[in-house]
């Protein structure tokens, strides 16, 4: 299991792999020139559709579908999402950072295929060494021929421009994005319509995420069909997954999906510091409701298997917490970073995400009582009706029940440590 | 039986109904007698899904589904539970959220007992909070404006107050501040809520979070006595509803009739009530005494009237005003003067409007929910942001719905920014554009080319005082060359067409009846005994006979043509001339100071009766208080002249008159205030413009308008906050009036070399500072009509400009 479709040029070339002159050492920009020269737009499609990739961002939604959405209307734009900010998410980082021209090329393929003409790249604004590799990447390329007019010699054309985001975790969310690039508040709109038939400037527009881009390049020299062949059926290719917290190797690790959890923390992780027990996992991000030893570890880490058992591989932030973990504080923390990432525009979120966090901070403070444990359930419930998965919502976007994961969890596998940490304080005066 | 093709079925709650196809859900409900609470959601404005309130679920492949109702279309099939548990759990819910911070200071917050938020706490609330955090807090309240204050804490972030701005007024200057529950409605730094329709905002507040100056602590909204009226502001009589309390009016708020105002309302309609209860106001008659004025009784100023306009021959009296009074009033000063004193000098307009007979008749003329389906707007008059600000706003919802528009003005109007074409002209050169625009060749080819090719209401009117009246009649002759139905006159003044409609004009009897129309005449001469023959004098001829002697006395009837006419110095000349001025009035103006009696003026709100707007609407006006001091009615003030003089006006109330109307006035045949109000439509009744009981139907001719050819042209413009009357006695927005400025090209001030802030001279006399425009036609100079800094300027076509050296 050493297929490796991202990382390998990175791996082998650690100190210049983000060059153009390594890129073009290494096969770089034959994917575009087979593109171009050899493709039509819809045979590019036809690949990515054959590839059965799912988008990589999060929701997991077969890339080649959605590029099926888009009418047949004109201009339409590609907005590659590198807003990249879930707590425990870094490998859209690396993969702009090392190998921009990858990201790049697959961006250029990628407006090719869904006639672009304008594509935009939205960079977190905290990501500044990678937003200028990127951009030295966009000057060379365009240099080379491979951007700008006439892209070799084809009467495909591109311009592709870099936006760095302000610092808003909700900007992430597609629709915000576009708001944000466009000028406006970042707040998710309302769905429908979807920004395949109204995105950025009203007009049709694909947004995808880095990691689905980046395969770009490798499906179209490879076929989708070579792309659909890696891993299980309905997890295809690579996945990359940053794994963080108490594990002995922390990082990017580009997997075929199909391993057990256990395979993935303790061979590919390298287990648990100090071999301390294992508490607990976040499978997929802090917007995932969390994994515990006796009930998932020999899940299998894909799309589905993982969805089936209530939780998500989302963007791909594996966080391991050991047995010293103080779960309340561990789920305060990720509660108090979706009660500050709110945009606040509806109401469920904006006063039910605070809400769960004062709560948190009241127990943890010592001033619990036992009834908060309904309480936080039953405003968690509020926001993510029936805590179930997918979850449901009265909100506008998913960043209200996302905030809800780590509550129900923590009631859920360990309420017992929730109930103690309460303790004797009942009578707390409040 | 429903039509396939405009509706769809749905099922609410297990009851089936026929729905509008392409409504949102949660209005759709609502006419069907379910109603989903809501904060965010107002029919008027565009949907966006905020609050959660609305949720309801509804079943979809996926099983049921909590979906917003507000911006979720119906669709033939739908299945809808208003009701469920789960419904009843959310909405609980978010009534929750929306209440744990909320100040709970409902006891003194001016919305308790009418608020959205209390109301649905009590009917869709969960009963009690579980919330025991510490609130979040706000400093409270803070000024927006001028006229509206902002309390955050007890904010719910609907959203609405930024879409009236943003979408309906076209003022983005709210803005939301912060995220997360820090979320706040904020100004931008130094940039206050300056919109001509902030008072809006206040209306739809659905909590206590923005009030008004004027409202804040006044009264309890259960102690509210509300009277259904319209507003005599300017010429579109938006629909109001008069709140009043202890004998005050303290509020008015905007009435929906979609016809004419969509429920919006200026400022100046919204705040204008507070001159009713100035301090200066005249509520009691005065008698002048060579150095000011004396208290009189009513009796001994009456008999003084009587006794001096009795004196004089007919002919030698002359009335001034009554645009601003109700279809009743004016339609007794007209029978008063026409067969009581036996005169045709009469004018409701002051020297700024247009051919009386063209502004009553215009044929074929338009209605405002013509602007709704029209594929061009063509608007060549005064701007109508600043003086007819609610048809602004539905030029501009026309506009946001896909219309055309096209605006002339010879300097930038608050329209420009929405319009598919501006045609810019030099003041005084505007029939040279308009020749232009009729070849349909040369530079204005693409505007020709646009209103000739589909439907089009033309609006027009003066762009300013100076400009000259004939200008307005070629241009509503080129539109009659023009498809679609027709044109709308431009004229500012409240009851402007009501009074031409009775007869205040010197070519006009009751009814829209020419002077020259023998037969029509000899008809209203059956019901008021003999009238004089001929047309008479308008505002300017009658001062101009004062001046020579042959106008001895002048009835002023609220105007004040010192401060608001043409030539200010004439207006002086005249009423010291005249051997008698009564004014009718509710204050001592710069021309009623010239008066020998006052006599005090009932105003708006305080008599009832019918008005007519700019599209020939009737619409009833109530009174809503008793006049206040010992003011009165124009109708009995009169009759009791009338009857000191030995006659009998007929006129015992407003009901025997309004009967008398509706059967001596052919355009009003029929239309009594009975009939408008028992029997008529709810958004009032468009008098006939052709047929039927229409006497006149005026055709514009492309009369020749002479071009001005003087090195400056003026361009002299009202704006809404000007220093009229009411505006200066109306407290909340009596500082408001604009800073007064010359706006000049700049190729033009640098000829002159005059800078931006700069010095300027005009006409020799007046000096102000100028800003360099370059949206000002070159030639022309913009100089803002009745304020301060430009008092006894004469409005005429051309004037002298020079820089002031040293100064500035």
């Amino acid at each position: 299991m050493t297929e490796t479709i991202l990382t390998t040029r990175m791996v082998a070339h650690p100190a210049d792999s983000h060059t153009i002159d390594r890129y073009l050492a290494t096969g770089g920009y034959d994917a575009l020139r087979k593109a171009v020269t050899e493709m039509t737009p819809e045979d590019v499609a036809g690949e990515v559709k054959a590839s059965n990739m799912r988008g990589r961002g999060g929701a997991g939604f077969p890339t080649g579908v959605k590029w099926g959405f888009l009418p047949d209307t004109y201009p339409r734009y590609l907005v590659v999402n590198c807003d990249e900010s879930e707590p425990g998410t870094f490998n859209d980082r690396q993969l702009t950072e090392r190998d921009p021209h990858q990201l790049l090329e697959g961006a250029i393929i990628s407006s090719y295929a869904l006639g672009v003409s304008q594509a935009f790249v939205y960079i977190r604004g905290e990501y500044p060494k990678g937003a200028r590799r990127l951009q030295r990447a966009i000057d060379e390329a365009t240099a080379a021929g491979f951007l700008g007019e006439n892209i070799l010699d084809s009467d495909f054309s591109l311009t592709v421009t870099i936006h760095l985001g302000g610092g808003a975790y909700i900007c992430g969310e597609e629709t915000a994005l576009l708001n944000s690039l466009e000028g406006r508040r970042g707040e998710p709109r309302l769905k429908p319509p979807f920004p395949a038939i109204e995105g950025l400037y009203a007009k049709p527009t694909i947004v995808n995420n880095v990691e689905s881009i980046s395969n770009i390049p490798w499906i179209t020299l490879n076929g989708g069909n070579a792309y659909a062949s890696i891993g299980p059926e309905r997890s295809a290719g690579t996945k990359m997954l940053s794994i963080s917290g108490h594990i002995n190797k922390p990082g990017n690790y580009e997997i075929v999906m199909g391993m057990t959890w256990r395979e993935l923390i303790y061979e590919v992780g390298g287990g648990i510091p100090g071999d301390k027990g294992l508490k607990a996992w976040i499978p997929g991000g802090a917007s995932a409701p969390w994994f515990i030893p006796s009930l998932h570890l020999d899940t299998l880490v894909t799309f589905d298997d993982v969805g089936q058992n209530g939780s998500m591989i989302g963007a791909g932030a594996v966080v391991v917490m050991d047995e010293t973990t103080d779960v309340v504080a561990a789920a305060h923390s990720i509660v108090r970073f979706f009660a500050h990432e709110s945009c606040g525009q509806c109401t469920p979120c904006r006063e039910g995400t605070s809400w769960l966090q004062a709560v948190l901070e009241r127990i943890m403070s010592g001033g619990g009582r036992l009834e908060d444990i309904d309480l936080l359930l039953d405003v968690s419930d509020n926001i993510s009706p029936g805590l179930k998965w997918p979850p449901a919502m009265t909100t506008i976007c998913p960043l209200g029940p996302s905030a809800t994961a780590p509550v129900s969890s923590i009631i859920k596998y360990f309420r017992d440590e929730v109930e103690a940490m309460i303790g004797t304080t009942e009578v707390a005066n409040v | 039986m429903s039509d396939a093709t405009s509706t769809v079925s749905i099922t609410i709650n297990g009851v089936d109904h026929e729905v509008e196809a392409g409504a949102r859900l949660i209005s759709a409900a609502e006419r069907v007698g379910e109603y989903i609470p809501r904060f965010c959601h107002h029919d008027k404005l565009e949907p966006v899904g905020k609050c959660r309130m609305c949720l309801v679920e509804v079943e979809g492949p996926r099983g049921s589904q909590l979906v917003p109702s507000c911006t979720m279309p119906v669709s033939d099939g739908m299945v809808v539970d208003t009701q469920s548990d789960v419904v009843k759990k959310a909405q609980e819910g978010v009534l929750e959220f929306l209440l744990i911070n909320h100040p709970l200071d409902c006891p003194v917050c001016d919305k308790g007992g009418e608020c959205p938020l209390q109301d649905q706490a009590y009917s869709h609330g969960p009963g009690e909070s579980r919330f025991v955090e510490e609130k979040r807090t706000f400093v409270k309240p803070i000024p927006v404006s001028d006229v509206v204050l902002l309390d955050r804490e007890r904010c719910v972030l609907c959203d609405r107050c930024v879409r009236v701005a943003d979408d309906i007024a076209g003022d983005p200057l709210l803005v939301f501040n912060e995220r997360g529950n820090q979320v706040q409605i904020l100004t931008f730094p130094g940039e206050p809520f300056a919109s001509y329709f902030s008072g809006n905002t206040v209306q739809v507040c659905p909590v206590g979070a923005l009030t008004s100056v004027d409202y804040r602590f006044k009264a309890r909204p259960w102690d509210l006595v509300s009277t259904t009226s319209v507003s005599l502001r300017d010429t579109v009589h938006s629909n109001v509803e008069i709140h009043t309390s202890r004998g005050k009016v303290v509020r008015v708020y905007g009435a929906e009739n979609d016809s004419v105002n969509d429920g919006w309302l200026s400022d100046k309609d919204r705040f204008s009530f507070s001159a009713l209860d100035a301090e200066d106001r005249v509520t009691t008659p005065l008698v002048a005494t060579g150095d000011g004025f004396a208290e009189a009784t009513w009796p001994e100023a009456i008999d003084t009237v009587a006794a001096r306009l009795g004196s004089c021959m007919g002919t030698e009296v002359g009335s001034i005003g009554g645009a601003n009074n109700t279809n009743e009033e004016a339609y007794v000063l007209s029978k008063f003067m026409r067969s009581v004193i036996g005169t045709p000098h009469i004018d409701a307009q002051l020297g700024d409007g247009i051919n009386p007979q063209l502004a009553a008749a215009v044929t074929p003329r338009a209605t405002l929910t013509d602007l709704d389906s029209v594929s061009t707007i063509f608007v060549w008059g005064p701007d109508l942001k600043e003086t007819l600000p609610v048809l602004y706003l539905r030029v501009r919802k026309a506009v946001r719905n896909g219309t055309n528009l096209v605006v002339a003005s010879p300097a930038a109007t608050g329209l420009d920014g929405i319009a598919t074409h501006v045609i810019r002209y030099r003041a005084g050169a505007g029939h040279d554009a308009l020749r232009k625009l009729a070849s349909g060749d040369g530079s204005l080819k693409v505007v020709s080319h646009l209103l000739a090719a589909g439907s089009v209401v033309t609006l027009f009117g003066r762009s300013s005082i100076s400009e000259d009246e004939r200008l307005a009649e070629a241009v509503a002759s080129f539109a009659r060359t023009l498809d679609g139905p027709g044109s709308l006159p431009l004229l500012g003044r409240g009851n402007t067409f009501g009074a031409l409609d009775m007869g205040l004009a010197n070519n006009l009897l009751p009814g829209r009846v020419s002077t020259g129309d023998a037969a029509g005449a000899a008809a209203i001469e059956d019901a008021w005994g003999l009238i004089p023959e001929s047309a008479g004098l308008d505002t300017m001829g009658m001062l101009n006979a004062a001046v020579a002697g042959d106008i001895k006395a002048i009835v002023l009837v609220g105007a004040d043509p010192v401060r608001d006419c043409p030539d200010p110095a004439l207006a002086v000349a005249a009423l010291e001339a005249a051997e008698f001025v009564v004014a009718i009035d509710a204050f001592v103006t710069d021309s009623s100071t010239h008066a020998d009696v006052i006599l005090p003026a009932a105003l708006w709100s305080e008599v009832e009766g019918s008005v007519t707007n700019l599209e020939g609407r009737v619409q009833s006006v109530q009174s809503a208080l008793p006049p206040k001091g010992r003011a009165r009615s124009l109708i009995g003030t009169l009759s009791d002249v009338a009857s000191a003089m030995g006659a009998d006006l007929n006129a015992h109330d407003v009901a025997i008159v309004s009967k008398e109307i509706a059967s001596v006035a052919p355009a009003y045949g029929g239309v009594s205030r009975d009939f408008l109000i028992f029997e008529g439509d709810a958004d009032g009744v468009i008098v006939p413009t052709t047929a039927g009981h229409q006497p006149l139907g005026y055709i514009a001719t492309d009369v020749s308008v002479p071009l001005v050819t003087d090195r400056f042209t003026l361009h002299f413009p009202r704006s809404m906050y000007d220093d009229g009357v009411t505006t200066r006695h109306a407290g909340s927005i009596s500082g408001l009036v604009n800073e007064s400025f010359v706006r000049i090209n700049p190729r033009d001030a640098s000829m002159l070399a005059v800078e931006d802030g700069s010095t300027v001279e005009l006409a020799g006399t007046i000096r102000m500072p100028a800003r360099l425009d370059p949206e000002v036609s070159e030639g022309s100079v913009v100089v803002p009509f009745n304020v301060e800094a430009t008092k006894g300027l004469t409005a005429s076509a051309s004037l002298s400009v020079q820089a002031v050296r040293g100064e500035g």
